[in-house]
């Protein structure tokens, strides 16, 4: 082995200890114990090859969650994305108001969830809610947005829209500040109507960044449940419930930890097949100049 | 025309996104028994804030996650250097697939590993402590990506001319690499403050004791104290405590934030 290999090595190596003790190993140690029983009542964990596989597939909950989870990111992450680009087209242009555009749009990101949670619960609170005092200022019924099984899904997508949009929207600031001013200078001498511009300079030099926010989308749509545990605590019936918090409640209420490594095996799994989607399906239809 | 309908939208969109906070304000500072309604009136008070600071050992809680958010960003800063420049200026055995591995992490994040990380910290014996709390996020794929990109575009002849003038390895990365990247730095340093500032779930689950818990977990004790919707000034007036120090930092800091994300090469 050469010098330089022993120094780049050494370079990497705090970084791949934390990487190795924080990522890796536990979940290498979470497959082999998702095939034991490791419950309260087993002291001693005992192999039980695919039984907790097994008891996933027949478990209705899981299926629920996993189907909200995937309505949650239906939800969230096309939507956000979306309103993240409008809004950095329009901040990034905008002439009257722009410090107030951005930190309007931005200063969710710096809250925390659990603050946010506490808030929107406000809102969301019947009778005097925000949300409840419109409706009846318009002459509308009341809704029971988190104690209703067909409404508390929209309000928590609602809600993320409105807390991830603004840290998206950095991405394409940034995203858009990289295209340089002659393509639109050479766009503008052929007379190309905005429409066109956005649709053949703006939207497609911006691919790379939408692949980057993308992936970050989805994952957050895996790692965000904070506000679970003072909303909904993945109620009604478990309507609100996600993925993560289910295997946290799991683990950290009912200490079933074999089935909370296998739930927690079939999350990573998940998102690596999701990345590698992402990555080698859609990085190849993307132009990088 | 169009352009104006749409900008219109925008500015509501704005005002739309704003309403939160002011109305979450508004309420903290509002007599208790006005917190729900709706009149409008001129009577504010500073209660809910002296109940909220007499009910939870909030001190505490600030000062904790303060330590723990400046444990983590020093770690954190020191291992992304060492990688991103091994990453961005040296050829060695094995790069493409350390590569791999790291890529990993922004895929599975810690966060996503609460339980098995609970289990290795366990068996380190660290269950309760704010290094505990620290420890899985030492290592950050995401600065480490940051700052590889931002030392990319650093020109390979600076660094030749600071060995041709004697500097070591460590002296070049010091006195050339960092003070170049110095957007990509503060840019990392912000989202790495922030998030770590309102992180939750991980810190719920790994400490019990008021010495160790950060503001996001106390904030939700206490606000779990209450019977749901019974006491929202105190719950504004606490949630208003919480947010304030990062909000204010934010807004102080808003153009060299935005900036430096900006131009700190995301693409």
């Amino acid at each position: 082995m050469g010098k330089t290999n022993i120094y780049a090595w050494l370079l990497l190596l705090p970084s791949l200890i934390f990487l190795i003790l924080f990522t890796f190993y536990p979940v290498l140690k979470t497959l082999v114990l998702s095939f034991y029983q490791a419950d309260l009542g087993s002291p001693e964990p005992f192999f039980i090859g695919m039984e907790n596989y097994q008891r996933m597939m027949e478990d209705d909950v899981f299926w629920k969650v996993l189907k909200n989870n995937l309505w949650f990111a239906l939800g969230t992450v096309p939507t956000s994305m979306a309103l993240a680009l409008g809004m950095a087209l329009f901040a990034n242009k905008v002439l009257r108001g722009k410090g107030f555009v951005r930190t309007a749009f931005f200063y969710p990101t710096v809250v925390p969830m659990i603050a946010v949670a506490n808030i929107w619960l406000f809102i969301y609170t019947p009778e005097y809610g925000a949300i409840s005092q419109l409706l009846q200022w318009l002459g509308q019924g009341q809704i029971n947005w988190l104690g209703d099984q067909t409404f508390v899904m929209w309000a928590m997508v609602i809600m993320v829209i409105w807390k991830e949009a603004g840290y998206f929207m950095i991405f394409y600031l940034a995203g858009l500040q990289n295209i340089s001013e002659e393509m639109y200078e050479s766009a503008s001498m052929d007379g190309a109507k905005p429409w066109t511009v956005f649709r053949r300079v703006t939207f497609p030099l911006l691919m790379p960044t939408t692949l980057f926010v993308m992936v970050i989308a989805v994952t957050n749509s895996f790692k965000l449940v904070d506000h679970l545990v003072i909303m909904t605590k993945g109620g009604p019936d478990n309507a609100s419930n996600l993925l993560l918090y289910y295997i946290f409640e799991t683990a950290f209420s009912f200490w079933d930890q074999g089935m909370a490594s296998a739930l927690t095996i079939v999350m990573v799994v998940l998102l690596l097949l999701l990345a590698a989607f992402q990555f080698f399906g859609l990085d190849k239809k993307i132009h990088y100049n | 025309m169009l352009k104006r309908l749409s900008d219109a939208s925008m500015y509501i969109l704005a005002m739309l996104w704003i309403f939160p906070l002011l109305w979450g304000f508004w309420t903290a500072f509002r007599p208790r028994h006005m917190a729900t309604s709706w009149t409008f009136s001129f009577e504010f008070t500073l209660d809910n804030f002296a109940k909220v600071w007499a009910g939870a050992p909030f001190a505490q809680y600030y000062w904790n996650t303060f330590l723990i958010v400046t444990g983590i960003l020093i770690v954190q800063l020191v291992t992304a250097t060492l990688a991103a420049y091994a990453f961005a200026k040296m050829k060695f055995w094995g790069k493409d697939v350390l590569f791999l591995l790291f890529l990993v992490q922004l895929m599975v994040p810690a966060d996503i590993l609460l339980f098995p990380n609970y289990n290795v910290l366990r068996d380190l014996s660290l269950l309760d402590t704010k290094l505990g709390i620290m420890m899985p996020y030492f290592a950050s794929a995401f600065g480490i990506f940051l700052l590889r990109q931002t030392f990319k575009t650093i020109p390979h002849e600076l660094e030749e001319a600071a060995r041709m003038e004697g500097c070591s390895w460590w002296q070049i990365v010091w006195k050339v690499y960092v003070p170049l990247a110095r957007p990509t730095y503060v840019a990392f340093g912000l989202v790495s403050v922030s998030y770590h500032w309102n992180n939750f779930m991980w810190p719920l689950i790994i400490t019990n004791s008021i010495e160790n818990r950060p503001l996001t977990v106390g904030l939700a004790i206490f606000a779990q104290s209450f019977e749901t919707g019974a006491q929202w000034a105190e719950v504004t007036a606490a949630t208003t405590m919480v947010i304030m120090p990062l909000l204010l930092a934010f807004l102080l800091f808003q153009r060299q934030f935005l900036n430096s994300f900006m131009h700190s090469g995301i693409k």
